[in-house]
């Protein structure tokens, strides 16, 4: 099928299943609970080698946050229940209860919880203090500055990862535009998040590597500078440069309007050809089909 | 959901015992069994229907209507549902209460929600002494629920208070908070003295300047982001009037203490 003049190939991107959480930080100001959020979500671009996806999801107004202060919304998925915690417990504690005027707060409302505050309590040294305010109970850690304020327990929920575009371009800013107008779009859609810098991954991989023990290398069917010695190559002559976008989800239908709205954004900045990535279909338990998202109702 | 009505048609000449105002109890009654339910009346036993004219069968929602002042123990040991009176009521309020919600509109007694563990209480007007408090040789107090009280209320609010929320819309008496283990007392107008004496853990916050004990010491002026939780919701319940932007996001002196105790409780006063 073609939208305006940009193909859509007839495949599917295969997504798996991961775990979430939603953080709330808020802060003094919106720079600082930006400069959380940033630190956050350092190094959080891919399970490969990260052990953990999240970006931030969106900044919320004084109005709606636990506290009446300036808010960011940030996603973090990892493979299981058994790792986020963990990984919740060292990215609050040594990014966001280190950063001046902040506090922490669950996003997520969901029956299974994991404790967060309820262990970096002990950071405060017996001078921590509870407080269950509308029954939910927050911990006050004592710091140089004043106080550190986050909940106690943190809402966790099955997600979906690995959600993706491949998005050809005839010249490296084509592609380049064409792909940041789909992220841009896709970004908007609530519980969508793009792990990769500015949501763009230009070393798109596949699994395993002509050499032992490495579990992933450069997708060479789509490295325009191997298109006369790659067997696989997926290039078309006219393309110049690739990009591929990864979304992950908290659910499978704002995954599929995130890459329907990545779609139409595309083809609209000129796109030469939109496709994405698969394993055959037998690895991840999500299959998004792009023809079918491309004809599915705006939400 | 249906509503049983109580209407006190035969004012009580000594306090009347009415642990069976409670809609448990009620729920699965007829008119009539609600009528024969056992009252005390002093030394005397009556019937519920002797004092209130009933309207209405079993429901987990009671309304009352009348002068209660003289009418005790109203909810008592009460676990769901929602009890109103329609103005004032007397002593002994929600004792042992651990769920539901009981909204006076006028004025309560002395030892509103003593023993209290879970469940909401709300004086619109004023209470007397002993507000959430322990009883007399007990160790604890409340172990949670919340009170509001939208007045003043008298001596020793919060004794021995170990979780929940008591929140004062007007002034305190004495001994607020008197040896406090944890929970946290609200009172947003005058505190009276010896606030907080023997107190180990938990806290007491005031919109007013107060004196404070020798054993107390002062830590520092700050903005404790907590309270900006407590105070949104209380806004939301209505106490708007008295809580101010300036209070959401002000200073507060705090001071540490009891210092003959654990000294791990804080006492937290507006300043600016």
């Amino acid at each position: 099928m073609k939208i305006k003049k940009t193909e859509i190939k007839d495949t599917f991107a295969e997504a798996f299943e991961m775990y979430g959480a939603r953080v709330i930080i808020t802060a003094d100001t919106k720079q600082w609970a930006r400069a959380a959020a940033a630190s956050m979500t350092g190094f959080a671009t891919s399970v490969i080698r990260c052990k953990l996806e999240a970006a931030v999801e969106c900044e919320i107004p004084d109005e709606d946050t636990p506290d009446g202060r300036p808010g960011i919304s940030v996603l973090l998925f990892t493979m299981s229940s058994k790792t986020i915690a963990g990984q919740l417990i060292d990215r609050i504690g040594q990014c966001v209860m280190t950063c001046p005027t902040t506090a922490c707060f669950n996003g997520l409302d969901s029956e299974k919880t994991v404790t967060v505050g309820g262990k970096l309590r002990y950071f405060g040294d017996s001078y921590q203090i509870s407080k269950v305010i509308d029954g939910r109970r927050l911990w006050r850690i004592p710091v140089m500055e004043g106080e550190f304020l986050i909940d106690d327990r943190f809402g966790i929920q099955p997600a979906v990862g690995g959600g993706n575009l491949i998005i050809f371009g005839s010249s490296k800013n084509i592609a380049l535009r064409a792909s940041m107008a789909a992220a841009q779009a896709m970004r908007e859609v609530a519980g969508v998040f793009l792990p990769f810098p500015q949501g763009l991954v230009r070393s798109g991989s596949k699994i395993g590597a002509s050499y032992k023990n490495l579990i992933a290398s450069t997708n060479d069917a789509y490295c325009p500078t191997l298109r006369s010695i790659s067997k696989e190559t997926a290039v078309p002559e006219k393309v110049e440069a690739i990009y591929e976008i990864v979304a992950d989800g908290l659910d499978e239908d704002s995954i599929k309007e995130a890459m329907r709205r990545g779609i139409y954004a595309a083809a609209d900045k000129g796109a030469m050809l939109i496709t994405a990535g698969n394993y055959g279909g037998k690895l991840g338990k999500y299959h998004f089909y792009l023809h079918e998202i491309a004809n599915g109702k705006k939400k | 959901m249906s509503v049983t009505h109580l209407k006190l048609h035969t004012q009580p000449e000594v306090p009347l015992e009415t642990e069976v105002i409670n809609p448990t109890v009620f729920a699965s009654l007829s008119q009539s069994g609600i009528e024969h339910l056992n009252v005390m009346h002093g030394n005397m036993k009556c019937k519920l229907g002797d004092f209130f004219k009933v309207t209405g069968k079993g429901a987990t929602e009671i309304h009352i209507e009348g002068d209660l002042s003289g009418v005790k123990l109203v909810g008592a040991g009460m676990s769901e549902g929602k009890i109103t009176v329609d103005g004032d009521v007397g002593m002994h309020l929600g004792v042992g209460m651990s769920g539901g919600e009981i909204l006076v509109e006028g004025s309560a007694g002395d030892w509103v929600g003593p023993e209290m563990s879970g469940g909401r209480i709300t004086i619109k007007k004023n209470a007397g002494h002993m507000v959430g408090s322990a009883y007399r040789g007990q160790s604890t107090g409340i172990t949670g629920g919340e009170i509001f009280v939208h007045g003043n209320a008298k001596n020793e609010v919060g004794s021995a208070m170990r979780r929940g929320l008591i929140v004062i819309g007007g002034d305190a008496g004495d001994f607020t908070g008197v040896n406090l283990l944890a929970g946290t007392i609200i009172v947003l107008g005058v505190l009276g003295i010896r606030t907080g004496a023997g107190m180990k853990r938990g806290t007491i916050v005031s919109l007013q300047d107060a004196p404070m004990l020798p054993s107390f010491e002062y830590s520092c002026t700050y903005h404790p982001l907590f309270l900006r939780l407590y105070f949104s919701r209380l806004r939301a319940n209505g106490f708007r009037r008295k809580i101010q932007s300036q209070h959401l996001s002000g200073k507060y002196k705090r001071y540490s203490g009891d210092g003959i105790e654990l000294n791990r409780g804080e006492v937290l006063l507006f300043s600016s």
